[in-house]
């Protein structure tokens, strides 16, 4: 019970065993249920769906494939997770992961240890400015975050030479290794981001930073009435999530063997899609992990199968996510609005 | 005692009478001093053929930031404008056959559909504005591909070519018909049950809806605008193009056009519109990048100069809500 308790979701199904009637029950443990595991079914569904539609979807490269091309999605969207629970947004997350990436390869000249901490200490450096601004002075995250999402691709043109350098991954660096090696099949990005997810569902559920975090999203005042350290809490979330998008980066320049300009225009907004698919609250207060893991994958099985149908268009895909969302969103919200009245 | 509290008080008068000023007239004060810079220490600045390729860049931008500050001013956002204008580039070369003006009026009609496909999702289903508009900035682009498909097209029409590059009293018909649709705007806002309406949802939509407003229509028709609003500059940019782009029109749009709205001054907390302040935005950000670039200096500088011009002046507006 402490568990359930501690989400916002969980403390309704404690209001709910107060309540009388069996019936206002079972019509909200639905609710409830179908909000946190929503995602969770409806990948099931799809991917059940799309190996009978298709053969070759099944096969374990096709699969194998899906989860290499989600792993640093994946990873954007974990920070993003933590940003949208704590109430706020983070739209840099795009230009950073491609910053991560340029300034991964351009320092793999002189070895893999700067490759891996100079594009990690840039981007936190980013997120720590995201979240001192919003903390500190209380803007608006989208708009500190707008503002950096134009500071860091200017930062990744200027060391680009006005994007017209692309650095190459030396031959011989263990970067290449990180990001192509194999183990049963799947690339070591996939393990990279299925510990970090681990790792970050740990942090978000068990620890007390994770704990403020759901505090400060639900209510924000309340949260520093009861002595919460909120401006600590919330730039500690922006670091994260500026960590995270250029780790993303540096696995990407890692697969790629070189640090592409062009990447991350837009991503900003699919992390967004994937972690609201996976239920967790635009507004702040309740949201999981494994829920944006599940955003993240079935966006890319949409991805995946439109690819296989062939004679259509990718720009169909964005046509399937966006009404994807709505759907999704809309069912969030009469569900939620069903607990409400309940 | 009473002397030094009626300093202090003075100190803070004045203090508190100085941030409004620039809180105010900063944006103006700032576009003004952009200009008189340049008119000094660039080359060609003043030459006519420069200024009208300023107002030409400007005007699509400033078309789409008035509906974003009707929208903004709802306690709303619209991040589906660029895909909307590119909804609208793709559906002219289907109608163009018809004509320019049945052209422009689907294109406008298009738009208007893509507005209250937003409107009804934030005022009726009751979701927030932006993941409502994310849906569509999504979804739009890919459908406005599917029409184009995906292909870009010459515009022959000479009607149409007209509006893009053609003069009236020696300004831009673009830049003009940005300017009276600011004029329109302003007195919408200013003068109208529904602009007044507006500001009243967004400043307390539940006190409005308590005071009887018909708040859910009033919102409906904001976005409404807006999409009309991106689909004109949408018609307005694939003219100037003398192409329909769909896949590179009005794209990021969105972030200029909040970017244009938050410097001149509307706060995103909604309860107040500054059409003339978001005119303004526009044109301060437009000259900054042009000044930029005319110095030599890289785009680089110029995008990182931006982010630190959004945060100024988004810290200056701050102000305001805590006195």
């Amino acid at each position: 019970m402490t568990e359930l308790a501690q989400t916002s979701t969980g403390l309704t199904t404690t209001d709910a065993q107060q309540l009388p009637t069996s019936r206002v029950t079972a019509g909200e443990r639905i609710a409830t249920l179908a909000q946190r595991h929503g995602a969770l079914a409806v990948l099931m569904l799809a991917l059940l769906g799309s190996a009978l539609a298709f053969p070759s979807f099944a096969s374990p490269d096709n699969l194998a494939g899906i989860a290499i091309q989600s792993s640093t999605l994946i990873i954007i969207a974990l920070g993003m997770t933590f940003v949208i629970i704590s109430g706020g947004i983070d739209l840099s997350v795009g230009s950073v992961f491609a910053l991560g990436g340029v300034l991964a390869a351009w320092a793999s000249q002189w070895g893999t240890l700067p490759a891996l901490l100079l594009p990690l200490a840039v981007c936190a450096a980013i997120g720590l400015a995201n979240g001192l601004i919003i903390a500190r002075t209380g803007l608006a995250p989208f708009i500190v975050t707008l503002a950096s999402l134009l500071g860091a691709r200017g930062l990744l043109l200027a060391v680009t030479h006005e994007g017209s350098t692309t650095y190459l991954v030396p031959r011989d660096s263990v970067l290449l290794d990180i990001g192509r090696g194999t183990l049963l099949g799947v690339g070591y990005p996939v393990y990279i981001a299925l510990l970090l997810c681990a790792s970050g569902a740990v942090l978000l559920q068990r620890s007390r930073y994770g704990q403020a975090t759901f505090a400060i999203g639900g209510n924000e005042d309340a949260a520093a009435l009861m002595g919460l350290p909120v401006a600590r809490v919330k730039i500690l979330t922006y670091v994260l999530s500026g960590l995270l998008a250029g780790f993303a980066g540096i696995l990407n320049a890692a697969r790629l063997g070189s640090g592409v300009t062009i990447l991350g225009v837009g991503l900003e907004l699919d992390a967004i899609a994937a972690v609201v698919i996976g239920g967790t609250l635009l507004i702040g207060g309740a949201g999981s992990v494994s829920g944006t893991v599940c955003g993240v994958l079935l966006l890319g099985v949409i991805q995946n199968v439109i690819n296989q149908i062939g004679n259509l268009t990718s720009s169909i895909q964005s046509v399937v996510s966006g009404a994807f969302l709505v759907v999704v969103v809309v069912t969030q919200t009469y569900l939620s609005k069903v607990r409400r009245l309940r | 005692m009473t002397t030094e509290i009626s300093r202090t008080a003075r100190v803070d008068l004045d203090r508190a009478a100085l941030t409004r000023y620039v809180q105010d007239f900063g944006v103006y004060a700032a576009v003004l001093a952009l200009l008189l810079f340049n008119a000094l220490f660039t080359d060609n600045f003043l030459q006519v053929a420069n200024l009208r390729t300023q107002l030409v860049q400007v005007a699509p931008v400033v078309i789409v930031a008035l509906g974003m500050a009707l929208v903004i001013g709802s306690e709303g956002i619209d991040l589906s404008v660029g895909s909307v204008m590119a909804l609208a580039a793709a559906v002219i070369p289907l109608y163009l056959g018809f004509g320019m003006w049945p052209a422009i009026l689907m294109a406008l009609v298009v738009g208007a559909a893509a507005g209250v496909v937003n409107g009804t999702l934030v005022a009726v289903v009751g979701l927030q504005p932006i993941v409502a508009t994310l849906a569509l900035l999504v979804a739009g682009r890919g459908i406005a591909l599917v029409v184009a498909d995906g292909q870009l097209k010459q515009i022959r029409n000479a009607d149409l070519l007209a509006l893009g590059s053609g003069e009236f009293l020696g300004l831009p018909v673009v830049a003009l018909i940005a300017v009276a649709l600011a004029v329109v705007v302003g007195l919408t806002v200013q003068y109208t049950t529904y602009g007044r309406q507006l500001v009243a949802i967004g400043g307390n939509r539940p006190a409005a809806h308590l005071a009887g407003l018909p708040v859910r229509r009033v919102l409906v028709v904001t976005y409404l605008l807006s999409g009309v609003l991106a689909a004109l500059a949408g018609v307005l940019a694939t003219a100037r193009l003398t192409a329909s782009d769909p896949s590179a029109i009005g794209n990021l749009i969105e972030l200029s056009a909040i970017t244009a709205v938050v410097v001149g001054g509307t706060p995103l907390t909604g309860g107040r519109i500054r059409v003339l302040g978001t005119v303004a935005g526009a044109l301060l950000m437009q000259l900054l990048r042009a000044t930029l670039i005319k110095h030599n200096l890289p785009d680089s500088t110029a995008q990182m100069v931006e982010a630190v011009i959004i945060l100024v002046a988004v810290y200056l507006a701050r102000q305001r809500r805590t006195r």
